[in-house]
């Protein structure tokens, strides 16, 4: 009795434990769809380093850990996706995959899931690809320390590095995505975190927010994209402490902020960007403690925005500290410090006696005219914009930081 | 030439102007350095100041040099030398002298302050090469002006009023000119008019290093083009090097069938 | 040494040499005289290339001046007023000469001789009038050109300097120089000059020695006889 108690006992304990599948080249099992196929809830498909020329790799609802171990290379050959996975708990870690396939009428990524929960897709590599990791109605994931590499030439022809749609709580951390349309995409995505990511080079934007409620990104870098990030359409959107620099370009920004609410952005830097932030119908923003350095424009607010509050942020050295098309509409600035600022502080309290106007004349003409930017920092346009700060009828009067800081601001 | 010019600097660094320029331009720098331990704002400062008062000094000097040294010219004049080289020589230890306080009263400060461990000493290489064009450009139009008008009161009004004009009034034309016409493509022209005046050519310059990323946001192909590529940089220079070279070659062209 | 041929110049409206003819062979003194504005010191500055001649031409030593300017090599020129940069030292500005010229000079002896060594280490603008002219004078004798032009070289000079200059006029003379001289002291002229040549109109109104002078108008004394040749019926 003992003993068959004990034989049942190591024979469930057996099942129950996941097992380990070897995929290699000269394994047994050589195919890593073979291995999914075995495999059962909970198994480790361990996949060693060669070159597996496969794609659809399809994984249903089954728990499985696939890793990589010294980055075997997944080659799709332009031929739809390398995983595509709908399943809970799962792991894909390791993998370099390569080769994802452009397509006008479907999104072929590296590893698409749809409709799964609880998963990690860490530490992989995926390089010269359409959609890098493609998420759909998704929960609870992480999507860690991957490196994406495209090589997008045009906007038509070209998809996302990571790109989460219809998704919720999803950690984006420590990923570096460059050159592909845009670096991080959300679309009707909510809880979600992006944290230290590095996004370079995309031919759109480093990241993009559209409908996506609800989300923080936090501490990345966004560099030379054709624009940083666009938030648009969204609310409650958490920005802080990233670095967005060398957003050239005609149409680019360092930030686009369109139609946004309720949001804030705090201990970002914006630096040599054409335009740091451009803000158009944006309201109940509050901008904390940025530094604005070397930029075209800091921010540029184009119309109906209500309510933006600038406190605490260091503009410094850009070519035009704010401009403005429209109408002020109760935005208010107070405390900042500006570079340009050549006013006194006779009691001594670091807070400058005389207010500051942030907005030049020039900028007005800039925009009806934008030749005119050829004669920036002139002699005769300095006599302009001093005569209007004296006496401003062009520019709105009531447009001041009434407390503008004698010293750059440190945090 | 040489000789004359060894003598002409040498009778400059003796004059008390050449010292009271020299430390101006010392004491701009250590102000600027010390009251505002920011050296990105003080290289924008020192960028206004250079656009201004270089070419004002430059004028004002050469108009008053060359009338100073009327009765040395007229000695020089009757001595075995060519009278182009009088003249060069001249103007060329006007402008060196100049060049040198500009040099020195700027480069000591910043240099003191560490400058050199900067990354702003290519933006200050920038604001020195662009002094010394302006002082050479500014010097050599003041001569011409000197020479072709013996009543120094007129000279000294003219060379102002050329100044004035280049400093403040031609871009005043300019703005309005692009106001005026603004229904029509005027990248082309815009570029060709700052080409005309070397003050805006220098400020352009200057730009180039300073607002690269507000010049980047207009959309024109032909100012991207210009200010995105290495072209804005060559072509401008070559066109200051233009600016010094005729108001030389005038000079020479003038004193030639010039009666003393 | 010096001929000019049909030589005009123009400043503006204003003729002031008209079809000047010259020939200047001999050695000694020439003493060019003339009513203000009557064209010397033009004359003078087209000998030494300083004007530009709106027609003619000017040879020194058979050289066309137009070409070159090497000629003045042989010239030693005393400008009309002297002033010098006043930042220079005296003996810089003899040296600057010497370098310029690059020849050897008598400068040392010139310096002697009108006792200018106590002011050799001054600025220039802290010279007296008397005292620069004299410091001109050196430059200008240092060379031993063979050809002299001396434009009012006794302006600013006292009684003892005068007589200096005359007997270094003198001695250069006897050197076989050829002196062209302007002046308006007219006793100084007179002692002085072996040939007068008077200009009128931008021409030469009489060319010859005082005693020719004296005869043809009938003065006894030079002064009432160069006031005959300007007086208006004569004109």
């Amino acid at each position: 009795m003992g003993r068959l108690f004990f034989l049942l006992f190591t024979f469930l304990i057996f099942s129950l434990q996941a097992s380990e599948i070897k995929v290699c080249k000269n394994c047994e099992i050589s195919s890593i769809q073979q291995a999914v196929d075995l495999a059962k809830d909970g198994d480790v498909i361990r996949i060693k380093s060669g070159t597996y020329y496969e794609n659809e790799i399809t994984v249903i609802d089954k728990s499985l850990h696939i890793i990589g171990e010294n980055e075997p290379v997944i080659d799709a050959q332009f031929n739809g996706n390398a995983f595509s996975i709908r399943a809970e708990n799962f792991t894909v870690e390791g993998l370099k995959i390569i080769n994802i396939g452009t397509s006008h009428t479907s999104d072929f990524a590296a590893i698409l899931v749809s409709r799964s929960k609880n998963f990690e897709i860490k530490n992989n590599r995926l390089d010269n690809i359409f959609f890098g990791i493609l998420l759909e109605r998704s929960s609870n994931g992480k999507i860690t320390g991957n490196e994406i590499t495209g090589d997008a030439r045009d906007q038509a022809n070209s998809g996302n590095g990571i790109h989460l749609w219809n998704s919720e709580n999803i950690l984006v951390h420590n990923n570096s995505i460059i050159g592909v349309r845009d670096g991080i995409y959300l679309e009707f995505t909510s809880g979600s975190r992006l944290t230290q990511n590095f996004c370079k080079n995309n031919l759109r934007y480093g990241l993009h927010f559209m409908f996506s409620n609800n989300n923080d990104y936090l501490d990345n870098t966004f560099e030379n994209n054709g624009a940083g990030v666009a938030v648009m359409y969204s609310k409650f959107i958490k920005m802080h402490r990233n670095i967005f620099r060398k957003n050239w370009g005609s149409a680019s920004y360092g930030l686009l902020l369109k139609d946004i609410d309720d949001s804030e952005l705090k201990n970002n830097y914006f630096h040599d960007n054409t335009i740091a932030i451009s803000a158009d119908n944006t309201n109940r923003i509050l901008y904390e403690a940025n530094e604005f350095a070397d930029n075209g424009y800091a921010v540029r607010i184009r119309g109906a925005c209500y309510k933006n509050v600038f406190i605490d942020n260091n503009f410094l050295h850009n070519s035009f500290d704010v401009a403005y098309t429209g109408r002020i509409n109760e935005n208010e600035f107070t405390g900042n410090y500006w570079s340009e600022y050549t006013g006194y502080d006779l009691d001594k309290d670091g807070i400058g006696d005389v207010p500051y106007r942030p907005v030049k004349l020039f900028s007005y003409l800039v925009n009806r005219t934008p030749e005119a930017i050829i004669l920036l920092r002139s002699t005769f346009i300095h006599l302009m914009d001093f005569s209007e700060k004296v006496s401003p009828i062009f520019t709105p009067a009531e447009l001041v930081d009434d407390k503008p800081q004698m010293r750059k601001i440190v945090w | 030439m040489l000789k004359i010019l060894k003598y002409s600097f040498f009778d400059l660094t003796r004059s008390s102007w050449s010292y009271v320029y020299f430390l101006f331009y010392l004491l701009l720098g250590f102000v600027l350095l010390f009251l505002n331990n920011d050296l990105s704002n003080a290289v924008i400062t020192l960028m206004n100041v250079i656009i201004m008062l270089v070419p004002l000094i430059g004028t004002i000097f050469g108009v008053m040099y060359y009338y100073n040294s009327r009765e040395f010219t007229d000695l020089l004049l009757a001595q075995p030398v060519k009278r182009s080289s009088i003249f060069l020589g001249q103007y060329f230890g006007v402008a060196l002298s100049l060049s040198l306080s500009l040099i020195l009263g700027l480069g000591i400060p910043f240099a003191a302050y560490g400058l050199f461990k900067s990354a702003v000493i290519w933006d200050f290489s920038m604001l020195l090469v662009i002094g010394i064009f302006l002082t050479l450009i500014f010097s050599a139009l003041a001569f011409n002006i000197a020479i072709s008008t013996e009543n120094k009161i007129k000279g000294f009004g003219y060379a102002i009023l050329l100044w004035l004009f280049l400093a403040v009034i031609y871009d005043g034309l300019f703005l309005l000119s692009l106001i005026y016409f603004q229904e029509y493509p005027l990248d082309k022209f815009s570029l060709i008019a700052s080409m005309f005046n070397p003050i805006d050519l220098s400020r352009i310059l200057i730009l180039l290093k300073l607002d690269i990323s507000a010049l980047l946001g207009y959309t024109g192909a032909v100012f991207k083009d210009f200010f995105g590529t290495s072209k804005g940089l060559i072509a401008s220079l070559m066109v200051l090097l233009l600016w010094v070279i005729i108001p030389i070659l005038n000079i020479a062209r003038v004193i030639r069938k010039k009666d003393f | 040494m010096v001929n000019i041929k049909n030589l005009h110049k123009k400043f503006g409206a204003l003729k002031v040499l008209d079809g000047l003819e010259l020939e200047i062979e001999n050695k000694g003194i020439i003493a060019v005289l003339g009513p203000n504005g009557s064209g010397k010191t033009t004359l003078i500055k087209s000998i030494l290339g300083m004007v530009v001649p709106d027609k003619g031409e000017v040879l020194v030593m058979k050289e066309n001046i137009r070409k070159g300017w090497n000629y003045r090599k042989e010239i030693d020129y005393l400008p009309q007023i002297a002033n010098f940069p006043g930042n220079l030292r005296v003996t810089e500005l003899i040296s600057m000469i010497k370098d310029l010229r690059n020849k050897p000079a008598r400068d040392k002896e010139l310096i002697a001789f009108f006792n200018l060594e106590p002011f050799l280490n001054k600025k220039l603008n802290k010279l007296s009038g008397g005292t620069r002219q004299k410091v001109n004078l050196v430059l200008c004798f240092m060379f031993d050109s063979p050809i002299v032009i001396l434009d009012e070289p006794t302006s600013g000079l006292d009684p003892v300097s005068l007589l200096h200059l005359r007997d270094l006029l003198q001695q250069e003379k006897e050197k076989g120089k050829t002196i062209i001289i302007t002046s308006h002291i007219m006793s100084f002229v007179e002692e002085i000059s072996d040939r007068i040549l008077f200009l009128l109109e931008g021409r030469i109104y009489f060319d010859g020695t005082v005693a020719d002078l004296k005869s043809s108008t009938g003065k006894s004394s030079f002064d009432h006889a160069i006031a005959h040749l300007i007086s208006p019926e004569n004109a």
